[in-house]
């Protein structure tokens, strides 16, 4: 039986950047791909909780990280998880420079419409990844 | 002249269901409706080293938990010292006698004023520590 990938995103708070990571996944798990893509609470994983260590290690993993610290992708690494795909909301915005996200709390449109284009990006990431399952 | 210290506030922002948003949106309108509070991500704080772990030796702090699994608290207890004060957003709603929310990417509007009400009960606790600090 396949089992959904699992999206991690950072969820920083200090700026919007965090905020599009979070977003975005939720639209993957919940909208776009549910029941093919999952996700977890990243600070129960790097407390240790071993329920989230087990899922990790048993999924494919994508990450997602707002900001250059990357705090996802090195998390799930840290707790034992393999990273099939790595997304990053800082190469989103040098693709995308004409929008200017400056919200945290809840997304202005420019961060709307970036969380929309990665989630359509991560969406067909899990495809890809869950085709590849036995 | 009294200089007060800033209040650091940290928040779960678990990813897991709505609560996680609500501390999260909480912790925010608290930082936006005040200069004399600062916040670190979590899992930056929980991955960091001596530079993010002494942010709460350098600040009083306020964790902001979605869930009774309480992981802002106990990643600051563990890797700094003993937050100030604790907000478990599950045992606030059901104390308040509110469901929880059902959407975890936005919240409704009950939902979000559940979150403001929040954010109120940290502006007091800010307040509080602040004086007492």
């Amino acid at each position: 039986m396949k089992k959904p990938v699992l999206v991690i995103p950072c969820s920083g708070i200090g700026k919007s950047f965090g905020s599009i990571s979070r977003d975005a996944v939720f639209r993957v798990c919940d909208e776009l791909r549910p029941g093919k893509a999952d996700t977890l609470c990243l600070s129960l994983l790097v407390l240790g909780d071993e329920e989230a260590r087990r899922k990790v290690a048993g999924s494919t993993c994508i990450a997602v990280d707002g900001c250059t610290l990357e705090c996802s992708g090195n998390n799930v690494e840290r707790s034992g998880g393999k990273i099939a795909a790595h997304f990053r909301v800082m190469d989103l915005l040098r693709q995308n420079r004409g929008l200017r996200p400056r919200t945290v709390t809840t997304l202005d449109e420019d961060g709307e419409k970036l969380s929309k284009i990665l989630s359509e990006k991560i969406a067909a990431k899990v495809d890809e990844l869950w085709e590849t399952q036995p | 002249m009294t200089i007060k210290p800033k209040i650091g506030v940290v928040s779960c922002s678990g990813e897991c269901c709505g609560l996680g948003t609500i501390s999260r949106v909480a912790t925010r309108l608290a930082l936006e409706g005040s200069d004399q509070t600062v916040t670190i991500c979590l899992p930056l704080f929980l991955a960091g080293e001596k530079q993010e772990h002494s942010f709460a030796k350098d600040h009083p702090t306020i964790a902001v938990d979605g869930c009774g699994k309480r992981c802002a608290y106990k990643a600051i207890e563990k890797y700094s010292k003993e937050p100030s004060a604790g907000v478990d957003v599950e045992a606030l709603l059901k104390e308040w006698g509110v469901e929880p929310p059902k959407g975890r990417r936005t919240l409704d509007t009950r939902a979000f004023n559940v979150a403001s009400r929040i954010a109120e009960l940290l502006a007091v606790k800010i307040g509080e520590i602040q004086e007492t600090a």
